[in-house]
């Protein structure tokens, strides 16, 4: 939306004082804070938690039901969009001084680095986190954690493909025969197609964009929507998106399965932060809390089949370990300076 | 001691109203309408530091990323302007002058059209024409044993766009052609049987050439409708690899926003929208149709014979395709697993009433938010419009031309560059309203006003003068003469107007969707994000509850104890 530098300084003075709270909390690392009866308390007079999200809508609503039979007379209100259009509208609503939102997830670490410079979060380390997690996935200053690692494979309907017949890496699709038979989603929409667009071209540069863009493919907007084309027999190819939907949809009976391309597979670890201008700052803490200890994080590997960083979690077998996929290099300092040239760049060729 | 002094004094108590209330609207119409506008124009003459630039008008003229949608746009809202004539035109004559069996049926399912959103059918057509799931192309390939690829239809096309959108545009073009039909004297045509002429010549040279503004009107609404669609384009454009241009004006705000180049890529729809407007009125302004009064007889019906039926199933046939084929698939995808699997005994499944009811939990704000909105700026539309017709149809006030103006307005800006020019005007001081309900308000009113302006210009105009004239010779102020000689006479128009903006306020995305916070989303942009995460279940549950609720209201407000029945206008 229309902000001219003058919005920006308002909106900085703003949350000044987050920034000034902030700040000297960036050399030493906050006490961990388990879940305390004060805090389950104190949330429980604010009652709610507004929790913006990129997850898939099912697993959002699903998580947040869990967390309101385990904390009643707290509810929690899901509004998912794409990580992309996550972070607009948490600049927008921010930006105009609108406090609506407690907890943030969304699929792109390079939206923390742009949040964090405007002093937006708000320092939080659950105990477990300090515990279980590697040190990559939180940052030490806590003003994110790692939610959830997301890789965004191939995916086909096993009806209309074979899987001995199926492409297996990014050159195959260029093939003709592959034309008109392929669905992806949109960068500037999802945080995942975001990262994965930013790692195929640094890997295979620009120029394979341009002829894939030839192929005629079906553009969908978010991640979460591909696997629910190829389920459909819209498609027969998933070029990228969620995969773990895919896995899900395999499991629960559907026509499709997972292809991880050759020359390796694109990767984004999604972050969750608590906004500094929360409405319910306690509530926002102990739904942040639940969803990193170890009953969110396995209901995270359980339900949506994706992977969690809490070292305690027990995997679940039917997905493909981390470490056995061949991925690409994740760099969110990158896409917070690539991003505007992968929209264009993409625009230019997919033509929207 | 003078007889004069109490006669003052009587004079000085009842003070008339009537001038401060009218500026009073007159101001607030102002505000409304030349505010955002006025953000719109310095945006799109300025850079993003402030400075004077003609350089966003230079690349929307240079960059193909700019005029190719416009062209598309043209092609689109023309092709769809045309098509809406062809069908609803014979349609609403069918209707309106034949003696048609179940011709009310045929009115109501035309109203069913117009009440379903164009997302909606949009989102429903998805799920009957996509190319290899959709309904349609599954039951083509059962039939014929057609391959794997091939289909019959392929919605992810201009031309399944310009289908889509003609289906929930047509309805405009029938109801004013058949309205106009309805208030066209018997007279002229039994003239022309009297001097002995046919059925069909009476009707090609009498009852068409009276009927051609009511068709003119019909397709410059349609042609505005179609350039200022966003839902449809975006979601079946955007898959396909084009851009119309509201959807092009909407990726200009994703982040970091480029308001200014919007602003620029919106005047054109503008300066398009305001020369089609003239071009109108200079064709129909030099022709007098005074079709209006209470003299006249009833037109008079003619026979159809043997055509009777084969009339009546082209209508149902042409009715199936935005009502009973978009209604079925958007059953079929709630109680369906997957949302393009036909339904039956076995996989029946209640998931996805199950889901929206009970875990969406975004879903009761959005409910509660636009059943506010819709009643609110139903009513608040209502009022505004009523007493501006009153105003330029008695030429009450100075400048009532202006205010006429003013409440047409709108019509020249689609609701994307309306949110954008709200959302300038709105997030800064003295009216900072972003994130309230009141900016989302403001724009439907807005949006709402000139068709309900007209609607009710129109209704004034056939009730003469003469008995407000006798309620202020015998002392009523214009006001009250207004509220108690005027309004009731008016009340169908009034409350056809009601529902029509009410109907508006469910249909309406494209401002919506630019001026929405989480707190103050609608049904209409949930429905849209659903949409793009392909939670097509669960869209197809909100979709067939948005229509129940609002097919009851309209029922409702139309049941009201004292008001007749009223059909739409538009």
């Amino acid at each position: 939306m229309a902000f001219s530098r003058r919005d920006v300084l308002k909106g900085s003075t703003a949350f000044a004082v987050g920034t000034i709270f902030a700040s000297p909390l960036r050399a030493a690392v906050p006490p961990p804070d388990p879940i305390t009866p004060a805090l389950i308390e104190a949330a429980k007079k604010e009652g709610k938690v507004v929790f913006y999200t990129a997850m898939d809508l099912q697993f959002a609503e699903h998580l947040g039901k869990a967390f309101e039979q385990k904390f009643p007379g707290i509810s929690v209100r899901v509004e998912r969009s794409g990580a992309e259009r996550v972070f607009q509208r948490v600049g927008q609503e921010y930006k105009s001084n609108i406090h609506a939102v407690d907890v943030v997830n969304t699929a792109d670490q390079s939206h923390v680095i742009v949040w964090k410079r405007e002093g937006w979060l708000a320092p939080y380390l659950p105990e477990e986190v300090a515990k279980y997690y590697d040190k990559k996935y939180y940052d030490p200053d806590g003003l994110a954690l790692t939610t959830r690692v997301l890789v965004s494979a191939f995916g086909i309907n096993t009806n209309l493909l074979k899987m001995e017949d199926a492409p297996k890496s990014f050159a195959e699709l260029l093939d003709p025969k592959w034309k008109g038979k392929m669905v992806k989603a949109h960068p500037a929409y999802s945080g995942t197609i975001m990262n994965a667009t930013f790692e195929i071209a640094r890997e295979l540069g620009w120029g394979y964009f341009e002829k894939l863009a030839k192929q005629n493919v079906l553009q969908v907007q978010s991640a979460t929507d591909v696997p629910k084309r190829i389920a459909l027999g819209e498609r027969a190819i998933m070029i990228d998106g969620a995969s773990y939907l895919v896995i899900r949809g395999k499991e629960s009976g559907q026509p499709v399965d997972v292809i991880y391309p050759s020359e390796g597979t694109p990767v984004a670890t999604s972050p969750s932060v608590v906004m500094i201008g929360a409405p319910s700052p306690s509530a926002a803490r102990l739904f942040q809390n639940w969803m990193h200890a170890r009953e969110g994080q396995q209901m995270l590997v359980d339900y949506a089949r994706q992977y969690s960083p809490h070292s305690q979690t027990v995997e679940k077998p039917g997905v493909r370990k981390l470490a056995d996929i061949k991925l690409m290099d994740e760099d969110p300092e990158g896409v917070e300076k690539g991003a505007e040239e992968v929209k264009r760049r993409y625009s230019e060729y997919f033509k929207v | 001691m003078t007889i004069a002094l109490p006669a003052r004094r009587e004079r000085r108590l009842r003070f008339d109203m009537t001038k401060p209330v009218l500026y009073g609207f007159a101001a607030v119409l102002c505000v409304l309408i030349v505010l955002p506008l006025s953000w719109l124009f310095i945006y799109s003459l300025t850079d993003q530091k402030g400075a004077l630039t003609f350089a966003n008008f230079y690349r929307l003229f240079t960059e193909s990323s700019f005029y190719d949608p416009l062209a598309t746009t043209f092609i689109l809202a023309t092709t769809s302007a045309l098509i809406c004539c062809a069908v609803a035109a014979p349609m609403g004559w069918l209707v309106a002058r034949t003696d048609l069996p179940f011709a009310g049926t045929v009115r109501a399912l035309v109203t069913a059209s117009f009440v379903t959103p164009p997302f909606l059918g949009a989102i429903a057509w998805e799920l009957l024409a996509a190319p290899n799931s959709g309904l349609l192309n599954q039951i083509f390939r059962a039939v014929t044993g057609a391959e794997q690829d091939e289909h019959l239809f392929n919605i992810y096309t201009l031309p399944g766009l310009i289908f889509v959108i003609s289906c929930y545009t047509f309805p405009y073009v029938f109801t004013l052609v058949a309205n106009g039909l309805d208030r066209t004297p018997g007279e002229l045509e039994d003239a022309s049987s009297v001097l002995g002429a046919s059925h069909w010549y009476t009707a090609r040279r009498v009852t068409i050439p009276l009927v051609l503004p009511a068709l003119l009107a019909g397709g410059l609404v349609a042609f505005l409708q179609a350039m200022t669609l966003f839902g449809s384009p975006a979601i079946l454009a955007l898959p396909a690899g084009f851009h119309t241009m509201t959807t092009k004006i909407w990726s200009l705000f994703q982040f970091p926003p480029k308001p200014e180049l919007a602003a620029a890529a919106s005047l054109p729809l503008l300066m398009l929208t305001v020369i089609l407007l003239r071009a109108e009125h200079m064709i129909l302004g030099r022709r007098g149709y005074s079709i209006v009064g209470g003299k006249y007889g009833a037109p008079r019906l003619i026979p159809l014979e043997r055509w009777r039926w084969p009339a009546f199933s082209i209508c149902i046939a042409v009715l199936t395709l935005p009502v009973f084929l978009p209604y079925a698939a958007l059953l079929n995808a709630a109680f369906s697993p997957i949302a393009t699997t036909f339904v039956t005994f076995q996989n029946a499944t209640l998931h996805n009433v199950q889901f929206v009811l009970f875990e969406l939990s975004s879903a009761s704000l959005a409910l509660k938010n636009t059943v506010i909105l819709g009643t609110a700026a139903a009513t608040i539309g209502t009022v505004i419009a009523l007493v501006i017709s009153y105003v330029t149809a008695r030429q009450a006030v100075t400048g009532w031309r202006v205010l006429g103006f003013l409440a047409t307005a709108p019509i020249a800006i689609p609701g994307i560059v309306l949110g954008v020019g709200l959302f300038l005007s709105y997030t800064r001081p003295p009216f900072v309203l972003y994130g309230t309900l009141w900016i989302l308000m403001i724009a439907f009113v807005t949006i709402a006003l000139p068709s309900a302006f007209q609607q009710l210009q129109a209704a004034m105009r056939t009730i003469h003068p003469e008995l407000e004239d006798a309620s202020r010779i015998l002392g009523a102020t214009r006001l009250r003469s207004l509220w108690q000689i005027t309004a009731p006479l008016l009340r169908t128009g009034v409350i056809a107007t009601w529902c029509f903006i009410f109907v508006g306020v469910m249909r309406e995305l494209s401002a919506a969707i630019i001026l929405f916070t989480s707190e103050t989303k609608v049904l209409s942009v949930l429905i849209y994000d659903l949409n793009e995460s392909g939670d097509l279940g669960a869209i197809s549950v909100i979709g067939i509850g948005m229509l129940i609720i609002t097919f009851s209201v309209v029922i409702a407000v139309n049941k009201i104890p004292g008001f007749g029945t009223v059909r739409f206008r538009t």
